[in-house]
């Protein structure tokens, strides 16, 4: 063992007992990160010890790691150690149903187009709502768990469902896969966990959102999704915080696993908050996403409109293990301001016949920087793979920046990789056409951005294409004239 | 309707327009003819308020306002079409979807309710048979990958869905068969009435057998330097435009 690591490890024995002094009638976990705190957050959910080890073992790991810098974005460092890992909205104002959300809340998601009362939840969509670091509902569970579905909090899962939890959890995104996800695993405090049973089909969109609402606070959510053999279902995300002038750390896994002939969409509509026009705070947004098509003929799809956060890092993966697998990835990242993501996907075909298809259209505005990273792998026994990526670019103004970083990597020769890219500016005549026609800049603004991203909106589940469509106009609302 | 008088206006420091005087009554239809890069489409940018353009001196008056004071998107409110002589693409938007937000902002612009998706396809489904425009094309990207045909019938059928009090055609003939301009031309005269008023800009006499008009004007080198009634435009095809300009010529010297 180096030195260092020995110092640290003196280091968080010695907060490891501070961190057990306490008090466990609190909701809040003291600021700061070490073995201790681990314990307390495991304590605080009454996990069991398989758990909790899991928790140490990927704290152990985060430890030797170091945080990344080859994506193309900046930022101060952030101090893990000046955050909260854990809190849960007190006992006493946790509301016991979302009917008792507070209205601020709701009004918060409705202008996300997210309807939590009951009008909507009869249109069909289940959802999950993440407050801070808890799960704090979830509806349409009796509909779901007379065909088999379990759609609940991780924490519940954890409880009622340990042998999937055991069995899927770090199967798709290993504790040591990268920096944040390492993180992730020793700290995370809840999120979704859905498990659609062998040939069902899920009859709803099930949905989670998650909102930061604590300042200084770290948001480290675990979504697990498991489709098994002939199943199908279409996830949806959405995500808000609050106006802060400090930023706030969010770093999530998602891990989807996608047996034989399963199907599994998965839809973000990502509106952290982004930080205000001269780049003061906003949301640090470190996801890890990955998929495995692990059975033959599976198939899983990540849409995502990204137009939140300060700083935006995620990169939703396919693992194409299954013959005949299908990846697909459409995306579209908006940047104003100060914002910067560096966003892409990654596709890894093992089997044969595996498809992958890549949309992104990133779209900057102001001072903002978008890049593409994206990577297409076609390992040796890969036969007959196939993939197509269109990265296309839409400049406002002069003083943004697009950038396109493609990887390729093609281990076997029967492989066809297509890939196509564009940069394109909205052009005066485009908007003066509008304006003729008695449409003002904004509203010129909005269409002709929706329409570049249609490709991708067309994806989304129709409820949440009209959200985001209102929400790329809010995004870009004077950002051009 | 509308009073132009002394307009000079001048892109990147040069001279395009130099003092063009004009006026236009309800009920009237004006051409105005040209050589080629005599200032035609300039004017016609110019009264619909392409920025590019900057307007040195002179005035416009429109339905007694300062046309020039208003944002572009407002002279369109206020009744003032432009049928571009090169529409411009926007990929993913399709006509229907561009036009029900037009229809909407103007709407509102003039105090009328919005329409809502049933009344606006009714509406549409009406002015579509005034330009024989198919559903189809309605449906594609706008401009995108239409045939010159195409893109200026659309231009009309814009026209029809915006009821607009002053139409300006830039150039609506050029890149249309026979059959195209006998049609477009027929929109165009069923949207006429004596409360309306359509400038056409054109510079083949051909298209004036179809939409007839009160007065023809000749631009060259940014003002307008003889007017008419349609047998100008006759002369004009029989003579070119040679001997106009030699007219001028002599008489600056
Ligand atoms: N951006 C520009 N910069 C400089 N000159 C221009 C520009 N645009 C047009 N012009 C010039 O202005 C003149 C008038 O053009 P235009 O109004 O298009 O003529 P018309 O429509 O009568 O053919 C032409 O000489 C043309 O070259
Ligand atoms: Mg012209």
């Amino acid at each position: 063992m180096s030195k260092d690591n020995k110092i640290l490890e003196e280091l968080t024995s010695k907060d490891y007992e501070h961190g057990w002094s306490v008090d466990l009638e609190t909701d809040d976990a003291p600021i700061g990160l070490n073995e201790g705190i681990i314990r307390w957050i495991s304590a605080k959910k009454e996990e069991p010890g398989w758990l909790l080890e899991w928790r140490l073992k990927a704290f152990n790991n985060w430890l030797t790691m170091t945080e990344p810098v080859w994506a193309n974005v900046h930022y101060p460092k952030i101090n893990l150690q000046g955050l909260r890992y854990y809190s849960a909205p007190k006992n006493s104002n946790k509301p016991k149903s979302l009917d008792e959300i507070d209205p601020e809340l709701l009004q918060i998601y409705e202008r996300l187009g997210i309807n939590l009362n009951e009008q909507k939840r009869l249109q069909g969509i289940a959802v999950d709502v993440v407050l801070d670091s808890v799960s704090v509902g979830t509806t349409f569970k009796e509909t779901l768990s007379k065909l088999g579905i379990v759609f609940c909090s991780f924490s519940e899962a954890v409880h009622k469902h340990p042998e999937l939890v055991k069995k899927y959890l770090g199967s798709v995104v290993p504790m040591t896969d990268n920096y944040y996800a390492a993180l992730n695993s020793a700290v995370f405090s809840d999120g979704s966990f859905c498990y659609i049973p062998t040939g069902v089909r899920c009859p709803m969109e099930l949905s989670t959102y998650f909102r930061i609402n604590a300042a200084n606070t770290g948001q480290f959510e675990r979504t697990l999704i498991i489709a098994d053999e002939g199943s199908y279902v279409s996830y949806l995300e959405g995500c808000t915080a609050p106006q802060r002038d400090e930023n706030q750390l969010h770093a999530a896994v998602v891990e989807i696993y996608a047996g034989k002939n399963a199907e599994v969409k998965y839809s973000t509509v990502q509106n952290w908050y982004p930080g205000d026009k001269s780049g003061k705070g906003g949301i640090y947004n470190f996801v890890t996403k990955r998929g495995i098509c692990a059975g033959d003929h599976s198939k899983i799809s990540w849409t995502q409109v990204e137009t939140g956060s300060a700083v935006t890092w995620k990169y939703p993966s396919c693992i194409l293990k299954g013959d005949y697998s299908i990846g697909e990835f459409y995306s579209v990242a908006v940047t104003n301001n100060y914002q910067q993501a560096d966003t892409g996907t990654k596709m890894i075909h093992i089997g044969k016949n595996t498809r992958s298809r890549i949309v992104s259209k990133g779209i900057s505005a102001g001072k903002s920087q978008n890049s593409y990273r994206g990577q297409v792998q076609v390992m040796k026994r890969a036969t007959n793979a196939r993939n197509f990526s269109q990265c296309d670019s839409l400049l406002m103004g002069d003083r943004c920046g697009a950038h396109t970083f493609p990887y390729i990597d093609i281990q076997n020769s029967t492989a066809k990789v297509e890939h196509e890219a564009t940069t394109s500016k909205i052009g005066a005549d485009q908007l003066f056409y509008c304006n003729q026609r008695g449409i003002s800049t904004e509203d010129a603004v909005a269409l002709i951005v929706n329409g570049y991203a249609k490709e991708v909106l067309n994806q989304l589940p129709m409820e949440f294409a009209v959200e985001a469509q209102k929400l790329l106009a809010l995004t870009l609302e004077g950002s051009v004239g | 309707m509308l009073t132009i008088k002394n307009l000079h206006a001048s892109i990147e420091g040069t001279p395009i327009l130099r003092g063009i005087n004009l006026e236009v009554k309800a009920g009237e239809v004006h051409a105005i003819m040209g050589p080629n890069g005599s200032g035609k489409s300039t004017l016609a940018s110019v009264l619909a308020g392409r920025e590019e353009y900057e307007v040195t001196e002179g005035e416009v008056i429109f339905k007694g306002k300062d046309l020039l004071e208003l944002a572009p998107e407002d002279r369109a409110r206020e009744g003032v079409f432009l049928a571009f002589q090169y529409p411009v693409e926007i990929p993913g938007v399709s006509t229907t979807n561009f036009l029900r937000t037009a229809v909407n902002q103007v709407r509102e612009y003039r105090g009328l309710p919005a329409l809502d998706a049933v009344k606006f396809l009714s509406v549409m489904k009406e002015k579509m048979k005034l330009v024989e425009i198919d559903q189809k094309l309605l449906s594609r990207s706008l401009n995108e990958g239409f045939s010159g045909g195409e893109k200026k019938r659309n231009e009309i059928f814009q026209m029809a869905m915006l009821e607009p009090t002053l139409s300006i055609l830039d150039e609506t003939d050029s890149g249309l068969d026979i059959d195209a301009l006998r049609i477009v031309s027929n929109g165009v005269n069923q949207l006429k009435s004596d409360k309306t008023a359509t400038i056409v800009v054109t510079h083949y006499q051909r298209l004036l057998d179809y939409i007839v008009p009160d007065y023809v004007h000749v631009i060259y080198n940014g003002r307008i330097v003889k007017s008419g009634t349609k047998e100008l435009a006759m002369e004009l095809e029989e003579k070119g435009y040679d001997w106009i300009k030699e007219e001028v010529n002599a008489a600056s010297v």
